[in-house]
């Protein structure tokens, strides 16, 4: 089937772009980047170049969607057409409904939808550039985006994919990896309450490779939650240090 | 004991404050056993109760409480009002008509158009109705004139601070009017503009700082300042 | 009948599932009564109905002759389609797929996908040029929960029915001529879908429990026992122990429906 005459991992042990398995991408996180929305946040993990915005709790519209009780989580994944190497209808496509459905179950759990009813809250998760690991680099975004917002929260939402290429298990795998590698885990987590809100698997593992990588993905959305951490106190600590 | 973070220091959604004894106050939440923090702010203790004084939320209405809102709709029987809130309140026309409301003779508009400001009171509100409002009280209703500033809603008790301290060192410094709603809306009435300005300055750098010490005496430093700027800026000789 | 399940009735089956029982009697890892029907449908390449309790489900396959994918030139295509249609369940309504039917397309698609169950290298009529193209469509006709697994099912037992035409390469133009050949099938993958319920999980919801459910994880098992697809779905979480313990509970009960279905 997929000729693999490409060798995912070199002779040394490293990768495409010289990562050694298990290590991530370069990520660089900013929160509070749009004035207009109530809580945003960039971020760029390797080539991936995304934006989240969250609005709300807000008075929902159509009236009739609101939930007596709860909030109402909305959220829209969208990719830009210039994103990928060959341009993208701006149109949803069936991948970008399904990972706004999974995005959004992923976030869910970690807002306290009974303390704001008949209200909604919205997400918009734009991607300027893809190169693997979308999803999970979106929830990253979303979550802090929510955060900023002052939205009460659990916890952070982090996330990150660990799969398998060439017979190894790699941690946080880039579009090439991802085509050609033998399988894809996404995984989101809160990482205090050590909960699992998204998981997903493409490919074929053994239940013991399926272990080791879903173990590989939670280390690789720990790391990735001190980031996140962060980028929130970052806004804050600036000026006190200025003070002192 | 089991307390992980000490007072005014910075948290996160998640964070893992203190166990066991302690109680769960604002912005944060008990599982188990353990309080965490719900929002980004600073830890803060009132004996044994656990409160995170958020650095950014938003207003959720409370009987009581003082709001400063912008007519939004004029509808048939009142006027819906935007109190910078997830909830939009409601001003109901008897509520402001001294006299029985017609609707067939009377023009809502007249009274309150689109884009007035108001100051008034919640006097109703739960978790299955919007807030509704009181401009019926001495101090309420239209405002005429005045700047308005927003800041995050956690902030205003900084803006007010220890026993009025803050506040009154403002109206003090800048001559100026100040009516703080509750809902993160402030109004400022002063002789001039220049004097509502150097009034809507010392509230932005309290909403800036508001989670540093020291500060009543740095607006205080600040404002004379700039009064002595501005007074020099006067006082220059016109080439 | 409302769609809105009382508190009495929540009560009662997180109550049942906390002593390991469910309403209806099954243990927690017990599927409902199954039953395929394969070659239903005449006018389809293939199909199959599947009963899983009440749930229903059919699937038909199509098969047409269509250009192969810029990336995998000598390969057949295969494509997925769910259609929850309203007479199913009061809570579907007319219109194009809605994320749902989206989302059950995917999971069944990906189950069939990576575990390479057809094999479409044997679906190359001229590389580059000509392929075949198999169109499943899932019909779900009754909903009575998880149908996920009712749906992933059907569509194996389609394609284990669908037959392709022949053709015979004429100066470098493919004719139909009459006659068939089974689609090539290597591999078949199952399907298992747990809720989490009270911090349980047990296999095979049906629609009351997955209104009560916080959480659903599906995981495809192929022939060797390996994970080919998984989804977490719902607004719940799970914990790292409950996925590798679900994964577990797949592979036995994949392993189980296989040898009853005699695959």
């Amino acid at each position: 089937m997929s000729q693999k005459s490409e060798k995912l991992i070199d002779k040394k042990g490293l990768r495409l772009d010289g990562r050694k398995p298990d290590e991530l991408r370069q990520i660089k996180i900013e929160v509070g980047v749009l004035s207009n929305a109530d809580g945003s946040a960039y971020i760029e993990q390797g080539k991936n170049k995304i934006l989240a915005a969250a609005f709300g709790p807000r008075e929902l519209h159509p009236k009739h969607m609101a939930l007596p009780d709860r909030t109402v989580l909305r959220c829209r994944y969208h990719m830009a057409p210039f994103s990928v190497q060959e341009r993208k209808s701006p149109a949803p496509s069936r991948r970008e409904i399904e990972l706004s459905k999974v995005i959004r179950e992923s976030i869910e759990p970690s807002i306290f939808l009974e303390y704001y009813p008949r209200t909604g809250i919205d997400i918009f998760i734009e991607v300027l550039q893809a190169d693997g690991g979308t999803r999970c680099a979106s929830i990253t975004a979303a979550s802090l985006a929510l955060a900023d917002a002052g939205i009460p929260m659990r916890d952070l939402v982090v996330a990150c994919a660990a799969g398998k290429v060439d017979d190894t298990i790699v941690l946080d795998l880039m579009d090439t990896e991802d085509k050609i590698g033998t399988a894809d885990v996404p995984v989101a987590l809160m990482p205090n309450l050590n909960a699992i809100t998204l998981l997903q698997m493409d490919g074929i593992l053994t239940l013991e490779e399926f272990e080791n990588a879903v173990n590989l993905a939670m280390e690789g959305c720990r790391k990735i939650y001190t980031l996140q951490k962060e980028a929130l106190k970052t806004k804050y600590v600036d000026v006190k240090e200025v003070e002192e | 004991m089991p307390a992980y973070f000490e007072g005014r220091q910075l948290v996160t959604p998640g964070d893992l404050i203190a166990e066991d004894e302690y109680i769960a106050g604002e912005n944060t939440y008990r599982e188990d056993n353990k309080i965490y923090a719900s929002r980004t702010g600073l830890v803060e203790y009132e004996n044994k109760k656990v409160n995170v004084v958020a650095l950014r939320a938003f207003y959720i209405p409370k009987l009581e409480d003082i709001v400063i809102g912008t007519v939004v709709e004029v509808g048939f029987n009142g006027w819906t009002v935007d109190i910078n809130s997830p909830y939009q309140a409601i001003l109901r026309a008897s509520d402001v008509l001294s006299r029985p409301f017609k609707p067939q003779k009377d023009d809502l508009s007249q009274v309150l158009d689109a884009g007035d400001l108001v100051v008034a009171k919640i006097v109703a509100y739960d978790r299955t109705h919007d807030p509704q409002l009181t401009v019926g009280e001495p101090g309420l209703g239209k405002i005429t004139r005045g700047e308005i500033v927003k800041i995050t809603p956690t902030k205003i008790p900084r803006v007010i601070g220890r026993k009025g301290s803050m506040i009154s060192m403002i109206k003090q410094e800048t001559g100026c009017q100040i009516i703080l709603g509750l809902n993160g809306v402030i109004l400022i009435t002063g002789k001039n503009l220049e004097d509502e300005q150097l009034a809507m300055m010392a509230i932005h750098k309290i909403n800036e700082e508001s989670h540093t010490s020291g500060l009543t005496d740095r607006i205080n430093q600040m404002l004379k300042e700039e009064k002595k700027k501005r007074e020099e800026i006067k006082n220059e000789p016109k080439i | 009948m409302s769609s809105v399940i009382t508190r009495v009735k929540q009560k009662q089956i997180a109550q049942l599932i906390a002593k390991g029982k469910r309403l209806d009697g099954r243990g927690l890892t017990d599927y409902r009564e199954i039953r395929v029907e394969q070659g239903i449908i005449e006018r389809a390449e293939g199909s199959a109905r599947v009963l899983l309790g009440r749930t229903e489900v059919m699937v038909g396959t199509k098969i047409e002759i269509g250009e192969p994918f810029l990336d995998t030139p000598n390969e057949g295509v295969l494509t997925v389609n769910a259609e929850l249609v309203p007479l199913a369940s009061s809570t579907f309504e007319p219109g194009p797929p809605d994320e749902n039917s989206i989302e059950l397309a995917r999971i069944v698609d990906r189950g069939v996908r990576e575990s390479k169950a057809i094999d479409l290298g044997k679906l190359c009529i001229e590389p580059g040029k000509k392929v075949f193209v198999v169109f499943v469509d899932v019909y779900v006709l009754n909903h009575d929960g998880n149908l996920i697994d009712a749906s992933a099912l059907a569509s194996l037992a389609a394609l284990l029915n669908t037959k392709m035409p022949d053709y015979e390469m004429e100066e470098g133009e493919a004719r139909i001529k009459p006659g068939y050949t089974p689609l090539p099938m290597r591999r078949h993958p199952i399907a298992v879908t747990f809720a989490k319920i009270n911090d349980k999980l047990v296999v095979d919801p049906w629609l009351e429990e997955e209104q009560v459910m916080d959480a659903r994880l599906t995981i495809a098992i192929d022939d060797d026992g390996n994970v080919c697809a998984i989804q977490k779905g719902g607004s719940g979480y799970f914990a790292p122990k409950q996925v590798l313990e679900a994964a577990g509970i797949a592979a036995e009960k994949a392993e189980e429906m296989r040898k009853k279905l005699d695959w």
